[in-house]
């Protein structure tokens, strides 16, 4: 009596002539696995991204009247109001100065606190959760303390007096208004990117920096040229995240500023919701969330491209 | 192949985003055929007046068993309308909802609304004929009533008179016996008060360099207006707001009688001597707090006037339930409930427009101070500004007015600045 060994498949024994080859070979099992597991994934973002996505593109060729319960068709009506808009120049400026703003005041910072806080010194491990926590508070109540503390007569002004200095208007200056937002902003997420930077630079081999030190360099000389090359995928991670956050910023800008003073502060997503939402001009609306994907697309894939000259190695 | 089964993945996509469209914008149009559920959207959140209104709601569930349920849903105050109109575009909308006065021309005029008229005329008692013309006038459109001005409320100034006191000014009281009630009078004796105690002047409340609607509680009393009476004619620049608003920035920013921007200041807390704001807020007062006064608005240099701030509850046209909630509003507005919600509302109905009735139900104010204020002022004020487009007008306005309220600002080239942007919408 022979009896078959089924884990000696046709790939090593080869097809036998005149039998049919089965269905659920190992490889066909492990497809179907694979697929069960991203299904959910695929089915969120085909409903969650794609959708939507599609949804917007139909909803921009349309005027859609809330009120009267019209939805007409109007066609590239609103990419011709989009480029015939006052407002746009002074929105995307302002969108553009609050991410160069944003990015480069969190990044530095974030860095800087990684660096001293990678030190082995006591009480590190304090300043790491005192710099992170502001992570983990919620947004909205956050922005509002930080609203008394801008005031004319808040907490930051009354803590200039007392050193004799009469502090701005902070919300209510074309300048300080965006200073201001960025200000907020940074504190709130640079603990993130801090953590992020901590975990990089501890991958750093110690042996480079002593080798460095035997030849001379300087603590200013090492960090350029050892510790920035070595953390730099960390540094395109945190700066395409940080670009990205920068885009989508609307809750600061609604508590504290609204927009103003003018238009100084109306970065483009709150733009949006105010065509939107609070003019009724959904179509235009979405036309300007296109902008938006479009110009956060486009930025993503700039980084992206970018990191081949400066990032100095990837996995 | 491959390229059929991309354009069948499109239009199964655009299918998609068609019926969610139709979701959306369609907002529930098919008629449940069980007891109705009611739902009304209002923008306060206080116990005391959801206690009535469900009070008044379940009298009324006693005899209609067709009404299941009626819910009474507040919505933050501050986003009130934005809200609103998402829930309407999102398929969400109520069966009914109370309109800011800003917010009216659009409703009106949109026919997002259903007709009243014969909804309220036919209600058994109702005394349509009761309704003030002058209160209905915002919500008709074609003649027809598009909602009921639940609330007509002048402004009016509430005084600390133990700052104005010891700030050694007469007060209002005193100078409204003299014939010397005027707005020069008034921000001087807010000034010392404000000076003396070392708090606020004159708040006029809600306004904070941004709600500037609110100011026309002080403009009107130099005969200015944000725009024409027909809507199309900017008013800005005109030379009596010049003139109101010349006044203003001084008494901001040198006489500083007002509070400057970015200074928050809470009259019933204690913390200014004097603010202008509606009756409806006489319920922030506290019982041996401070002594207090409600004062009409003072004289402009075009003589008295009045300035009133109106809400609506209108029936949404897209209601499954349209039907029932306009027999509920009729009951909930009726003669009766009317004199209800006078303790909080200020009714449109002549017959309950007397101290004595108003009396009853608002134990904190005076007969003389109804009849001076609210009564007064619901025969002669003018609604705030309200225009077609409002939400946009009003952020142009906003963002145009945002350098007046800078100490060395050209007060002419701002207004000018603001009639250039708000212009073009008018004229729409």
């Amino acid at each position: 009596m022979t009896q078959t060994d089924t884990r000696v498949g046709p790939a090593t024994a080869g097809p036998t002539p005149g039998r049919a080859r089965p269905f659920w070979t190992t490889r066909r099992r492990d497809q179907l696995t694979g697929y069960l597991f991203i299904t959910p994934q695929l089915l969120g973002s085909a409903v969650f991204v794609i959708l939507p996505l599609v949804l917007v593109v139909w909803y921009s060729l349309h005027e859609w009247n809330v009120l009267a319960g019209t939805f007409d068709f109007v066609g590239t009506d609103n990419y011709q109001a989009l480029a015939d808009d006052p407002n746009l120049g002074a929105v995307l400026r302002a969108t553009g100065l609050f991410s160069v703003g944003l990015v480069v005041f969190n990044l530095a910072l974030a860095l800087l606190l990684a660096v001293l806080l990678n030190q082995k010194l006591r009480g590190t491990i304090l300043f790491r959760t005192l710099f992170f926590s502001p992570v983990v508070v919620s947004l909205v109540a956050w922005t509002i303390v930080w609203g008394f503390l801008l005031q004319d007569n808040g907490g930051l002004n009354s803590l200039l007096d007392t050193v004799g200095v009469d502090g701005p208007n902070w919300l209510r200056g074309e300048g300080t208004a965006m200073l201001s937002v960025i200000v907020v902003q940074v504190f709130k997420n640079v603990g993130l990117n801090m953590v992020l930077f901590l975990a990089a630079l501890q991958g750093v081999p110690a042996e480079l920096y002593e080798a460095a030190q035997v030849d001379g360099a300087s603590r200013l000389r090492q960090f350029w040229r050892i510790t920035v090359p070595l953390i730099s995928p960390t540094i395109m991670l945190t700066s395409i995240i940080t670009v990205v956050g920068s885009l989508q910023v609307f809750a600061q800008i609604a508590v504290l500023t609204q927009g103003g003073p003018g238009t100084s502060t109306t970065v483009l997503v709150y733009y949006l919701y105010q065509q939107a939402f609070q003019f009724h001009h959904f179509g235009y609306g979405a036309t300007l969330s296109i902008v938006l994907f479009a110009i956060v697309l486009a930025l993503t894939v700039l980084q992206w491209q970018m990191r081949k000259r400066w990032v100095f190695h990837e996995s | 192949m491959r390229a059929r089964k991309a354009l069948r993945g499109i239009a199964v996509a655009l299918a998609g985003a068609l019926a969610l469209t139709a979701c959306g914008g369609g907002g529930g149009e098919s008629a449940d055929n069980g007891p109705a559920k009611l739902r009304m959207t209002v923008w306060s959140a206080n116990e005391a007046h959801l206690k009535l209104f469900n009070e008044i709601a379940d009298e009324y569930r006693k005899s209609h068993p067709d009404v299941a349920e009626i819910k009474f849903d507040p919505l933050p105050f501050d986003n009130y309308t934005t809200t609103l109109t998402t829930q309407i575009a999102g398929g969400n909308a109520p069966d009914l909802a109370w309109v800011f006065e800003n917010s009216a021309p659009d409703f009106v005029a949109s026919g997002a609304l259903q007709p009243l008229d014969d909804t309220l005329k036919k209600a058994e008692g109702y005394q349509y004929d009761d309704l003030s013309p002058a209160t209905l006038k915002l919500w008709q459109n074609d003649g027809k009533l598009y909602a009921y001005p639940f609330s007509t409320s002048p402004f009016g100034v509430f005084v600390n008179t133990d700052m104005v006191k010891k700030a050694g000014q007469k007060t209002p009281a005193e100078l409204i016996a003299a014939g010397q009630w005027t707005w020069d009078n008034a921000l001087a004796t807010a000034a010392a008060a404000g000076a003396k105690s070392g708090k606020a002047g004159l708040v006029i409340r809600d306004f904070d360099y941004k709600g500037w609607d609110n100011l026309s509680t002080f403009w009107t009393g130099w005969g200015a207006q944000a725009w024409s009476e027909d809507g199309k004619t900017c008013g800005f620049n005109s030379p009596e707001m010049v003139e109101a608003m010349t006044t203003l920035h001084k008494a901001t920013f040198t006489q500083k009688a007002l509070p400057g921007p970015g200074t928050t200041a809470d009259f019933f807390a204690g913390d200014s001597a004097m603010t202008v704001t509606q009756i409806s807020r006489a319920s922030l007062l506290k019982d041996g707090g401070f002594g207090w006064d409600l004062v009409p608005l003072p004289a402009g240099p075009k003589g008295n006037y009045a300035v009133v701030g109106q809400a609506g509850l209108g029936v949404m046209k897209k209601s499954p339930h349209a039907k029932q909630a306009a027999d509920f509003l009729a009951f909930f507005t009726n003669p009766t409930n009317s004199a209800k919600l006078a303790q909080f509302f200020p009714p449109p109905r002549q017959s309950q427009l007397t101290a004595e009735t108003l009396a009853k139900t608002n134990p904190k104010l005076k007969p003389e101070q109804l009849q001076k204020v609210v009564i007064d002022g619901i025969t002669n004020g003018v609604v705030k500004p309200s225009h077609a487009g409002q939400a946009e007008l009003s952020q142009q306005v906003r963002a145009g007015l945002d350098p007046l309220w800078q100490p060395n600002a050209d007060v002419k080239a701002v207004l000018d600045g603001v009639c250039a942007k708000i212009q073009p919408l008018l004229a729409k």
